[in-house]
């Protein structure tokens, strides 16, 4: 495949030389082309276990804010030939599990779930935390958002909007199969029940995005976890 | 890429890189790789992460093509510029990543497009294939070092009034009423705008009179 090559950086002068062969065209192009892919995957591999760390480190540090209660926090799988929810494997930064979270003594004091929609301009990541003691979500945390500077971003900032969120009922029917009021997005000011998100003002598309992936998210996951709280315990059991 | 004004015979290194920073910005005087500017100058931070990682690049692919010139066929120069240019930019964007997500999710993805900033092929391709390594590093360097501070000189107008801060420093009091819409694509133009006046305006006061004599002769 590869033909030899002058490669001695030494060799300055090209001004005058003679029309190459096809062959000595694609031969420096392949050479240069190994030697660069040879270049990433050194950087790739060098900075690989770094980034995935800042990864890990981001997520948990989402996980810690939205469930404050938190010391240690194990992730999740739903296991399907077993039916319940598993420790997961590894710790792997891009995996669909559920955070659980535990105080010092080893108690279940809520689920971290990350949700993802569309935003104003751009996909909205988002971490949740859901307290089954209190059938509530306790708090949000963007993850990734480029929603307009000053209007749409105050989905982070805007105090009175996450209040919403300290407390957002999600408890379930007697059935548990699905809530038992769905999460609602209401104008800014109109909010009357503790399963209702008010918007704000001017940013009425980021916060009705907000109200929507959480609202579709806790619809799905909820009625799923809250009947196998049991899984979700700090030290993995053999049998059960 | 090709339809660069021409180049003034320089001789000395000094000259290659006072030449980028001030007599050839690529910015505010050669008008290149203007997506990136406007785009990521909305923080003098986000302006200086872009303007660092572009003057890498800028540098080492530089010094690379000045120094594999000899053996580059003609017919592929520009492929095999790319190839580099594109091989460092990637480089840059996993360094970025293991430096700060954060930053990393800001520039989005401005970093990647680093790689058809023209003013970097049109460095390699108008400079660097055409000189020694030592040349083309100072070349690099002023060219490199102009492009961040026209990033900068943008990027801390725009945070400065569009958020009251600089590098996340807050500049003004509590009843400060940010200008959302320096922080937003418009206010990029409005700043490039503004900046450009001022600078095309000092140099015509600088060499204006002379232009004016030789009409009046």
């Amino acid at each position: 495949m590869k033909t030899s090559l002058p490669t001695d950086p030494t060799l300055t002068e090209s001004a005058g030389t003679p029309a190459p062969q096809t062959a000595s065209i694609y031969g420096v192009v392949l050479s240069v082309g190994i030697v660069c892919s040879l270049a990433i995957v050194t950087v790739y591999q060098l900075t690989g276990p770094r980034i995935f760390r800042n990864r890990v480190a981001l997520r948990y540090d989402a996980i810690l804010s939205v469930l404050p209660e938190a010391v240690t926090v194990i992730p999740f799988e739903f296991d399907t030939t077993l039916g319940q929810f598993q420790p997961a494997a590894t710790d792997d930064a891009d995996s669909d599990a559920v955070f659980a979270g535990f105080n010092a003594s080893g108690e279940l004091v809520g689920l971290a779930i990350e949700t993802e929609g569309m935003g104003y301009q751009d996909t909205i990541r988002m971490m949740y935390g859901y307290s089954p003691r209190e059938q509530a979500i306790i708090g949000i945390r963007v993850l990734e958002s480029r929603e307009t500077p000053g209007l749409g971003d105050r989905i982070e900032t805007d105090a009175n909007f996450l209040s919403n969120f300290r407390r957002l009922d999600v408890s379930l029917e007697s059935t548990p199969n699905q809530l038992a009021h769905p999460i609602e997005f209401v104008k800014s000011g109109n909010k009357t029940a503790p399963w209702q998100i008010d918007g704000i003002t001017g940013a009425t598309i980021s916060s009705r995005a907000t109200a929507a992936m959480i609202g579709d998210s806790a619809a799905d996951w909820i009625p799923r976890v809250y009947p196998r709280l049991v899984d979700f315990t700090a030290t993995p059991q053999e049998t059960r | 890429m090709m339809a660069f004004p021409h180049e003034e015979p320089v001789q000395t290194a000094t000259d290659d890189l006072v030449n980028g920073i001030w007599k050839q910005n690529p910015v505010f005087v050669q008008v290149l790789g203007m997506c990136p500017v406007l785009a990521v100058s909305n923080t003098a931070i986000n302006a200086l992460a872009m303007g660092l990682a572009t003057s890498f690049v800028l540098l080492m692919s530089n010094v690379v093509v000045s120094l594999i010139r000899g053996i580059v066929p003609n017919q592929v120069r520009i492929v095999t510029f790319i190839l580099v240019i594109a091989t460092f930019v990637t480089i840059v964007d996993y360094v970025i990543q293991a430096i700060s997500l954060e930053l990393h999710r800001s520039l989005g993805a401005f970093i990647s497009l680093i790689v058809v900033n023209c003013l970097i092929l049109g460095r390699a391709e108008a400079f660097a294939s055409k000189h020694c390594v030592g040349r083309s590093a100072m070349d690099a360097l002023g060219m490199g070092v102009g492009f961040t501070v026209a990033l900068l000189c943008l990027g801390a107008v725009r945070e400065l009034f569009g958020n009251g801060s600089l590098f996340g420093f807050r500049m003004f009091g509590e009843s400060f009423q940010e200008w959302t819409i320096m922080m937003l694509p418009p206010g990029g133009f409005f700043t490039l705008a503004a900046w450009l006046l001022l600078i095309h305006w000092f140099e015509q006061r600088r060499t204006g009179t002379e232009t004016d004599r030789e009409v009046v002769e």
